[in-house]
């Protein structure tokens, strides 16, 4: 029997679609599956787990958190990344903020990434006793941003400034804007008319506070920090441990990876190996 | 080293070892898709698919079976998709619901691998790798051998037929696309990349918490993901996960992966022409164009303007130490310059122009070196309209390779490039002018950007995305879904139409009146249409979204 051409052509499909399934959603990834089992490859292809006395602990590739139960960090770990994964770190909900880099005016029960950045950085400066200020961000860890009322809209002469991202009682971070007394936002209010302005403020451009320490990685699971951040916090987790602190920078180098080849990526260190040697070699009763 | 040095060399390195790969991987891919002798392997499918590798197709006939495949695949898909929970190795996943089947289905039928969903809490093992994997590389081969057809048009004469659709699909997906992915898997894997069927290990943490170490066939998935410019993730985070791209040197090897076919396919259109040299002009277009972006992109980045960048000090917002900024743009350059859209970095926390360039890629048309097959045959229509507007110039009868491009010729060219801009701007229309827009997550520009980024994603079957925006829900799913359908399909008909229509032509001798199709002149000419055309088409859109954040 002949089939008509069209009738034809879709039988020929279904088999062809039977066919690559077979080969290529079955065959290839258990071929695959089978190399992951030999030795030199197995550790790899399972997770690359880390162990300490005998149970699993982790993973060599996926960050962890040192918080404690108030999202404060704990001042005896060495600190990872904000996380944008779940509750932070958390492996079944990889993924990152996708706020841009005009995120600056909070709005109701979501803070902007400013003020994101701006609470972080002042967090990770309390807990290593450093100068936590960056520009655009107030006193009081929040986007340093103005709604400004002006009498012809986009132009004019200043009518109104309202900090907006600082509800009563905070004070707000300038106490005039182009002759204005610039005011509390009122929880709920639009200020959608005043144009959004940003003030820089006098922070230093290049702040104490490295850059990985207050921006989420795009996992949300990354298990790395820049040797700048753990040079930050090594004189604390010296001191919490009750070691020297060139103790504590050989662990840190050892954990620390150059760039591939010598010039693939980042230098960095490992977190959550290195918080692992710690706890092995420096225990905290 | 300093960061700009060592990103330089990062690109410089890529670059040479493209440009190996141009050669020898297009020449095998070209002896690959002229060969006539079939392996016993290759023997036994034809027979299990029941068709005949000798018979060669006219072009509806190749469009037919295009088509049919593609309809079966997606109605596979989609039940798979739906039925999931009753599978094993499902990890206690429920079905799809009917709209985010069709979505999901839709992409990766189509070759975009748009996610409206998270990989580690939606899809378990048997769905991903039977049923996700096998699109990437069979809708990967498709691509290649509409393309190979395509090129069959203008090396032909007086002839109908253009090949034979089964068998190309065969010849590139056991010869060229699955021995580099099982060779790329084992470098991964050995790099950490995870593979295994675990449903995943939980472990107590250093501080006593819990934390679900997951597992997965990731490393099969990974590499032809890159290497068919699929780019949909195992994982939600895509290529940003450590377990699918763990080191500086993985990424490097993703890259290359994403880049190695596009760019070896000019050669491959030189070598089937009979003149490499038209395959080296091609080429020049597709470099001038990446080369500028991947420098763009990264000086955006590395300048990191916009008030949250400037406050942090570096734009280190959405990406991951072990790449840096510098690498993890180039990443971003590369898959939206080719149709991939893994990102291993996140788009809608880059700084606004740095945002802006990822788009403008895919606006080009997916052209620079555009997606597997997809890419050439695009870069293709816009050197037939190249020489169509040289022809109007100087006022002769254009032609391309020694085919006359008649009225007819130029339709289809025509008809082929307005489809994808008139699909994104009626989409985006449709969506800021309907309550849809409130799916948008940040405000202002940047929302607005996000939107365009979706549809443009969708319709050049990208599948990156400034991932904001909350897409499943019923109306996104369905529109970019229809999007990367008609994105997709609908090029494919015209561009095999005017194969058809080449290939009956008898060849014309070249005059002194013929533009030569291999020097700068016409390389420049190509790319000066390119931008043009790009630009009348989007900068009114443009400028609403991220010129009007960034400036």
């Amino acid at each position: 029997m002949r089939l008509p051409n069209w009738l034809g052509q879709h039988l020929a499909a279904f088999r062809a679609v039977l066919v690559f399934t077979v080969l290529l959603g079955i065959a290839y990834p258990l071929l695959l599956v089978g190399i992951g089992l030999l030795p030199g490859l197995h550790h790899r292809a399972s997770g690359s787990l880390l162990s300490s006395g005998g149970r699993d602990v982790g993973s060599s590739l996926i960050g962890q958190s040192f918080v404690d139960a108030d999202g404060n960090g704990i001042p005896r770990y060495f600190q990872s990344r904000p996380s944008a994964a779940g509750d932070g770190y958390d492996p079944t909900a990889s993924g990152a903020s996708n706020l841009g880099p005009e995120s600056v005016e909070d709005t109701d029960g979501s803070p902007s990434l400013l003020t994101q950045v701006c609470a972080r950085s002042l967090a990770v400066g309390a807990l290593n006793g450093v100068d936590g200020r960056r520009p655009f961000c107030t006193a009081d860890g929040v986007g340093a941003v103005l709604r400004v009322f002006r009498r012809d809209g986009l132009t004019g002469p200043a009518t109104r400034a309202v900090s907006v991202n600082q509800p009563a009682p905070a004070t707000p971070f300038v106490e005039s804007f182009e002759g204005v007394r610039v005011e509390n936002a009122v929880p709920g209010e639009d200020y959608s008319g005043g144009v959004l302005t940003p003030v820089r403020g006098d922070a230093p451009a290049n702040p104490a506070v490295p850059p990985d320490a207050v921006t989420a990685s795009g996992s949300g699971l990354d298990p790395h920090i820049t040797p700048a951040y753990a040079a930050l916090q090594l004189p604390r987790v010296a001191r919490e441990r009750g070691a020297t602190e060139a103790a504590i920078q050989r662990l840190v180098d050892d954990n620390t990876a150059g760039r591939s080849v010598g010039f693939m990526g980042g230098k960095r260190v490992n977190v959550v190996r290195l918080n692992l040697a710690l706890d092995d070699e420096f225990p905290v009763r | 080293m300093s960061t700009t040095i060592a990103g330089v060399f990062f690109v410089l390195s890529l670059v040479l070892f493209v440009a190996l790969a141009y050669r020898w991987f297009g020449d095998y891919i070209f002896r690959v898709v002229s060969g006539t002798r079939h392996s016993a392997v290759e023997r036994v499918l034809y027979r299990l698919v029941g068709v005949n590798p000798a018979g060669e197709q006219t072009w509806p006939v190749y469009a037919r079976s295009v088509f049919a495949f593609s309809l079966l695949s997606l109605l596979f898909l989609y039940g798979f998709l739906r039925l999931q929970s009753k599978l094993p190795l499902s990890l206690g996943f429920p079905g799809m619901s009917p709209h985010q089947g069709w979505n999901t289905a839709a992409s990766f039928v189509t070759n975009t691998n748009w996610q409206s969903y998270a990989g580690e809490s939606t899809l378990g093992h048997l769905v991903q790798m039977s049923g996700l994997a096998v699109q990437n590389f069979v809708s990967a081969a498709v691509g290649i051998a509409v393309s190979v057809a395509f090129v069959r048009g203008f090396a032909r004469s007086r002839t109908q037929a253009l090949g034979n659709f089964w068998v190309d699909l065969t010849r590139i997906t056991l010869r060229v696309l699955l021995p580099v992915s099982v060779v790329a898997a084992i470098v991964l894997i050995a790099g950490g990349v995870v593979q295994n069927l675990s449903g995943g290990t939980d472990v107590t943490t250093l501080t006593g918490g819990t934390q679900h170490i997951p597992g997965g066939p990731v490393a099969s998935q990974e590499v032809i993901k890159e290497l068919g410019t699929n780019g949909g993730g195992f994982y939600n985070a895509n290529s940003a996960h450590p377990f699918e791209n763990p080191t500086p040197w993985t990424n490097w090897i993703e890259i290359f992966l994403i880049l190695l076919i596009p760019f070896a396919m000019p050669r491959v259109f030189g070598r089937m022409v009979g003149d490499k040299r038209q395959g080296h002009a091609i080429l020049a277009v597709m470099v001038i164009l990446a080369v500028t972006s991947v420098i763009l992109v990264n000086t955006f980045e590395l300048l990191h303007n916009g008030t949250v960048p400037t406050a942090v000090h570096a734009a280190t917002e959405g990406k991951e130490v072990r790449f840096g900024v510098s690498d993890s743009a180039t990443f971003a350059a590369a898959t939206t310059l080719t149709s991939t859209g893994a990102v291993n970095s996140f788009l809608d926390s880059y700084t606004a122009l740095g945002g802006m360039v990822p788009m403008v890629n895919m606006m080009l048309g997916e052209v620079a070196p555009g997606g597997v097959g997809s890419g050439l045959y695009g870069i293709l229509m816009l050197a037939v309209i190249t020489v169509f507007v040289a022809g109007l110039m100087v006022g002769r009868t254009p032609e391309y390779l020694g085919k006359k491009i008649s009225a007819r010729e130029i339709k289809f060219a025509s008809i082929y490039f307005l489809i994808t801009p008139v699909t994104v701007l009626i989409g985006m229309a449709a969506t800021m002018s309907t309550k849809y827009r409130e799916t948008m997550l940040n405000v202002g520009p940047h929302g607005f950007s996000e939107v365009l980024y979706a549809f443009t994603s969708a319709a050049n079957n990208n599948g990156s995305a400034f991932a904001g925006i909350t897409v499943n829900d019923q109306w996104w799913d369905t529109a970019t879904g229809l999007c990367m359908v008609i994105g997709r399909f609908l090029p494919m008909v015209f561009v095999l139409a005017l194969a058809g229509s080449l290939a009956r032509q008898r060849p014309v001798p070249a005059s002194a009146g013929t533009l030569p199709t291999h020097r700068p002149l016409f390389i420049g000419m190509v790319v000066g249409v390119v931008i043009i055309l790009v630009a009348l088409t989007f900068l009114p859109a443009l400028a609403l979204g991220p010129l009007a954040e960034g400036l």
